[in-house]
């Protein structure tokens, strides 16, 4: 290709692309004028492209995870489902493409401020800091950062962890919290971030790790995944209770107004509760265990009245 | 997009409470990019050289083991050997040797299999170029040194090395550029070098554009040092006019 | 050793066919888009026009002073909204495999144009006398004369440098994208067979090469000989 065709080719770029977003803005003000109020942000966007991208989460068990299928499935992923629904149903679009992108706790805010995913509900936590950069819809899970441990490991609690090797998710709020507690203590830890939570385990499982800190509910989907799931212990006094809710973009008045819809309805009308069943107190793929974690009394605090509090 | 730029943040003590701002981390990782580099150089170049001459001695088995070596690290990507020297070398040596590397310190580990890593592989590279440097050298060099009656060892030592390392001095400078390139692969298994210290930043500050700014201008940087280091050193001993010059 | 679960390897399959075939895409698209934009670059390099020589040598300059890895998260993490204007994608686009491409081929352009520029310059002075008192303009002395040659000259190495690019694809791993080698750890650290599924890439990818290293071999003799 020679240099001069080359710049033809970038220049009919340019103008496909300016075509496109002037049809798109010409189509975006049609449709405000035909439907109610007008939609802004995620919602419009969704609305003008006809398409969704979701983040989810690939190792996250039992809320959001791979089948044998590479579909993702689980806790948050039933949840996500009620979502896409709702959103069908507003934007009057049956049709709607969803699009599934795989995300990881390092780049879930940088993928949704930069517009590349349009919301998530996975396992993300809902605190101030974070506040700053994203918005969070009600909260749909309650948990306690704790540790799992190889049952002869002599782990019981976090003063144990002294001097020891302790792995964490890089980016989640665990990872701050035990390097804190590093510092702070001069507990002499070796901290290793590993990407995801199945790289943490696999951390802790051959041994390169004492223990390994993160939000219990995950700590047991993980522990469900091994051989022997009586090898591990989870023990530890939680270090925080955090909530986990959807993450949008900061600002997005109308998609929070549509979150909060469906996760207050699934809670109120009992779906939620069936789901949080399936996922927590059947048996679930891939090894068919039954992580026999019952509801806490503030998750049931939480059903009755559903918020989007950071703290529980 | 409205993106609030806060250069600032660089000098925000960091979130996780250890006592350091942002940029000290930055300038970490950028000495353990240092510290890899020279040292996993210095591993491929020893290797290097062994397999070389292994490969070039009138020995049907050295030449068959240094053929291997080669074939092995130049056709596996870097990143699976990163992974195989981490995960599976550990797993696959006898229990109480696996387990004694496993206890070592996290940093310690990522460290010394990256310089295992990316000094075997690049190891590979070398000896492929001594090669190249010893079949080019006129053959009456071996033959002026075997009828001196120096052995073969010595005739390498003192006769043709000498001469082989000078002429592909300004290969052997190149291969230290690209290593230090090659070592932002050590992120992946968690060393905190430069490039995995831009990703804690983007973690941990809501400013990913600084973070990674910086850190680019911290890789042309270092770019720039080693370029200015192999010129240096390809002037004091190379010979102009051949191999790479 | 240990032993190997070929039954789950088997049942895999598709996972790991998916991600050959990501790897095949991000490879050939870098090859293809690199050795054109890397033509450009190379052309540009020698020609006589300052501004051009210029910034053809500092492309190639910055290129070759970052590491793959930063490249990947900058298209990544940092410019997907700048991507997707530019290239007018529609949202459902996997946005990591167009980062990869994007990023590859940009950097292998560098690359490739050292390469080319050394095949031009290493012709003798003579094709671009001839060529000029054949009346040719510059265009039709590259396009007929001067590139053939560069080309067919530099033909091993342009081939070494693209078994190159093949083993550099499995570094999407850092941008999360599903190539052979990230599906492969991925399935490993779910079933826990991470020891025998990287055993088992390493081996895959070490057929390949050699294969291509190899054929890349015949070639060269191949060359020698005409």
């Amino acid at each position: 290709m020679s240099l001069s065709t080359s710049i033809r080719c970038k220049r009919a770029g340019h103008a496909l692309g300016h075509s496109v977003l002037a049809a798109a803005l010409l189509g975006g003000i049609a449709a405000a004028q035909a439907a109610g109020p007008a939609l802004d942000g995620t919602l419009k966007k969704i609305k003008d492209s006809g398409v969704v991208v979701v983040g989810f989460r690939e190792a996250s068990i039992p809320f959001s995870y791979y089948n044998d299928d590479k579909q993702p499935i689980g806790y948050s992923a039933d949840i996500t489902r009620l979502v896409l629904d709702q959103i069908k149903n507003k934007l009057e679009l049956p049709g709607l493409q969803v699009r599934q992108l795989p995300i990881t706790s390092q780049n879930r805010i940088s993928l949704l401020q930069n517009g590349t995913i349009d919301f998530e509900c996975n396992t993300t936590t809902h605190n101030e800091s974070r506040e700053k950069q994203v918005d969070f819809s009600n909260s749909f899970f309650i948990v306690g950062t704790r540790l799992l441990a190889k049952k002869d490991s002599g782990i019981k609690d976090f003063d144990d962890l002294k001097g020891n090797t302790v792995v964490v998710g890089a980016g989640t709020t665990s990872e701050i919290l035990l390097r804190k507690m590093n510092a702070e203590k001069n507990m002499g830890m070796n901290v290793i971030s590993a990407k995801d939570h199945s790289e943490s385990f696999l951390t802790l499982s051959t041994g390169r790790a004492k223990a390994m800190m993160m939000d219990d509910a995950l700590l047991a989907g993980e522990r469900a995944k091994t051989r022997d799931p009586k090898d591990y212990v989870i023990t530890g006094t939680p270090q925080s209770f955090e909530v986990y809710g959807c993450m949008l973009r900061k600002g997005d008045s109308q998609m929070k107004t549509l979150l909060d819809e469906v996760i207050a309805k699934a809670k109120t009308s009992g779906a939620a509760a069936k789901i949080y069943d399936t996922w927590f107190m059947k048996p679930i793929p891939p090894k068919q265990l039954n992580l026999d974690f019952p509801m806490s009394d503030t998750m049931k605090a939480l059903f009755a009245k559903p918020n989007d509090r950071v703290t529980p | 997009m409205s993106y609030k730029w806060n250069w600032g943040v660089l000098l925000d003590p960091v979130v996780t409470g250890e006592n350091a701002t942002y940029l000290e981390w930055i300038v970490h990782g950028f000495f353990i990019t240092l510290g890899l580099t020279l040292c996993a150089w210095t591993l491929a170049l020893v290797v290097g050289t062994v397999f070389g001459v292994m490969r070039t001695w009138p020995n049907r088995f050295g030449q068959a083991i240094g053929t291997a070596y080669v074939s092995i690290f130049r056709n596996v990507p870097l990143i699976v050997q990163f992974f195989v020297w981490y995960f599976v070398v550990p797993e696959i040596l006898p229990a109480a040797i696996g387990d004694w590397i496993k206890g070592v310190k996290p940093n310690v580990q990522f460290f010394v299999v990256s310089v295992l890593a990316l000094g075997m592989y690049t190891g590979s590279r070398i000896c492929e170029q001594l090669r190249a440097g010893i079949q080019a050298l006129p053959r009456g060099q071996r033959q002026a040194g075997l009828a001196m009656g120096f052995s073969t060892a010595q005739t390498y030592g003192h006769v043709m090395l000498p001469q082989v390392f000078r002429h592909i001095m300004p290969p052997l400078t190149s291969e230290f550029l690209i290593i230090s390139k090659n070592s932002a692969i050590a992120s992946t298994i968690g060393l905190l070098e430069l490039s995995r210290q831009a990703q804690q930043l983007v973690d941990f500050t809501a400013q990913p554009y600084e973070s990674f700014i910086v850190v680019t201008l911290a890789y042309v940087l270092l770019n720039f040092l080693i370029l200015r280091f192999m010129a240096w050193i390809n002037n004091r001993i190379s010979l102009p006019g051949l191999m790479g010059h | 050793m240990f032993d190997f679960d070929w039954q789950a390897l088997i049942a895999s399959r598709h996972i790991l066919a998916a991600g050959a075939w990501i790897t095949l895409q991000v490879t050939l698209v870098a090859i293809a888009c690199g050795v054109v934009w890397g033509t450009v670059l190379a052309l540009c390099a020698v020609s006589a026009i300052k501004p051009l020589a210029l910034f053809a040598k500092a492309y190639v300059a910055l290129f070759r002073s970052i590491p793959l890895v930063m490249l990947l998260l900058w298209f990544f993490l940092i410019v997907p909204q700048l991507l997707k204007a530019v290239f007018d994608l529609s949202p459902t686009v996997d946005i990591r495999l167009v980062s990869a491409m994007v990023a590859f081929s940009m950097l292998e352009a560098a690359f490739f144009s050292e390469i080319i520029r050394a095949g031009i310059l290493g012709l003798s002075r003579g094709q671009f006398l001839a060529a000029r008192s054949l009346g040719m303009t510059t265009v039709q002395m590259m396009r007929y004369i001067i590139l053939p040659q560069a080309f067919k000259a530099m033909l091993p190495i342009l081939l070494t440098q693209c078994i190159v690019i093949f083993q550099d694809t499995s570094l999407v791993y850092v941008i999360a994208l599903g190539d052979f080698f990230r599906n492969a750890v991925s399935l490993g650290e779910r079933d826990g067979t991470l020891v025998q599924m990287l055993l088992f890439a390493g081996l895959v990818y070490w057929l390949i090469c050699s294969t291509l290293s190899a054929s890349v071999k015949l070639v060269q003799q191949r060359m020698q000989h005409d």
